[in-house]
């Protein structure tokens, strides 16, 4: 009678560990509504590739032999192979993106560059703390605020924390709303949240809106070549929707197709959320770091504002700088709510949303940088 | 703490930073003139008519 309880007797401590993340994650995603799209299927993931001897694993059976996994199979398939998920996921972010706001505000651009400081600050950090370049720079990406990209260059690199990586990332995506206010206010007067900004957008044509993702690929690709795969999809996904004929194609990357890719990129990342790989002091320190990430963002963002502002006669508001961070459009939305809550009336979210997506791009960009100079580094 | 390590974050640091923000003030000077000689008909109509 020994196999009705040969899984239940095999259950490890780390394991049980790994039951209590899963379900806390699904608890967040239900219950609080962070990020549900993914930490949900992660949270789920994480429960059934911890389970012992689990079939969604590759397993060694006595007298079969090796059995195939489909979670181990989706992972090497659609993340290890060629990094397909994260990437197709950006096909159907980039349809969904927006970008007139920046174009017509094309200033804006800059506070999405400068609010990626955090991710080389988390990679200091990490360096500090005793990793190799390879999970430090895994691990800094987290400040890109942006799931796929990190899951993407976390992969690349070959970090052993892929799944830490993810969870980090996505969680404090998920808490933008409590991260930032807390640090704009650190930094910021009250008189300097109050500031003014008039909006006067410039008339944005669908020549300029077509040009703009070819042009984005074509510059990006030339000084960070490796960042070509996550600009060049993020910008065909907002090709096909600007191009004005293939609607019905947009229309299926922003639905359908991101959807699809949400749904299974979750599940197939909870591969690396294994207890053994896990459950240990490591994620712990990544947990610290990636929060240290979000911090260094949000205040190198507001610090480039307030610089800009010495030298500039219309000034900025400075929370716009904290809007350069890539999680859209939530940041923009946290910036605007501050604004209206020190002077109701003032309206800033075309600026904050301008920043935003300019933070969309600068963070892909960033992740083919760190590509680019880490292998550069190491070679 | 590995030394090197923190060295070649630092390295990692100012050539990513600049990688960064040479690409964002390229496409900036870029959308500038795209906008500038891609203005819809429309808007250069409007504009000569005030």
């Amino acid at each position: 009678m020994s196999f009705l309880y040969e899984g239940i007797v095999a259950i490890t401590p780390a394991q049980i560990v790994m039951y209590a993340i899963g379900i806390l994650l699904i608890y967040l995603a239900i219950k609080k509504d962070l990020e549900p799209v993914l930490l949900l299927p992660m949270g789920f993931g994480c429960i059934l590739v911890n389970l012992p001897f689990s079939g969604v694993l590759n397993q060694t059976m006595a007298g079969i032999g090796e059995t195939q996994g489909i979670i181990e199979w989706l992972f090497e398939v659609g993340i290890e192979a060629s990094e397909a998920m994260p990437l197709l996921l950006f096909i159907g972010i980039g349809a969904m993106i927006d970008f007139g706001p920046l174009l017509s505000n094309p200033k804006m651009f800059l506070f999405g560059a400068a609010a990626q400081f955090g991710i080389f600050a988390a990679v200091l950090a990490a360096a500090f703390m005793g990793f190799n370049l390879n999970d430090a720079a895994s691990i800094g990406i987290i400040g890109a605020a942006d799931g796929p990209t990190s899951i993407l260059v976390s992969q690349v690199l070959g970090s052993n924390y892929v799944g830490a990586i993810a969870v980090v990332a996505y969680s404090y995506m998920a808490l933008v709303p409590i991260i930032q206010p807390a640090i704009i206010k650190l930094l910021t007067t009250k008189k300097e949240r109050m500031i003014r900004m008039e909006y006067k957008p410039a008339n944005v044509s669908r020549a300029a809106r077509i040009i703009f993702p070819i042009m984005v690929t074509a510059v990006a690709g030339l000084v960070a070549p490796m960042s070509v795969s996550l600009v060049g999809f993020l910008m065909f996904g907002n090709l096909l929707r600007e191009c004005g004929v293939l609607n019905n194609l947009s229309e299926a990357a922003q639905t359908t197709l991101s959807n699809l890719i949400s749904l299974l990129l979750g599940i197939t990342i909870s591969f690396s959320m294994k207890a053994d790989t896990f459950v240990n002091k490591e994620t712990l320190l990544i947990l610290l770091i990636g929060l240290t990430a979000f911090v260094f963002d949000t205040a190198a963002g507001v610090m480039f504002a307030k610089l800009m502002n010495l030298f500039s006669k219309n000034k900025v508001n400075p929370m716009i700088g904290a809007a350069g961070i890539s999680a859209f459009p939530m940041s923009a939305r946290v910036v605007q709510k501050m604004a209206l809550k020190e002077d109701p009336g003032n309206i800033i979210i075309m600026q904050a949303t301008a920043a935003n997506v300019s933070g969309q791009i600068a963070s892909v960009v960033a992740g083919g940088v760190i590509l680019s100079v880490v292998s550069s580094l190491l070679g | 703490m590995n030394t090197e390590v923190v060295y070649q974050a630092l390295e990692l640091m100012w050539k990513g930073m600049l990688s960064i923000f040479t690409v964002i003030i390229l496409l900036t000077v870029l959308v500038y003139l795209i906008n500038k000689f891609t203005r819809d008909k429309d808007d250069v109509q409007e504009k000569s008519d005030k």
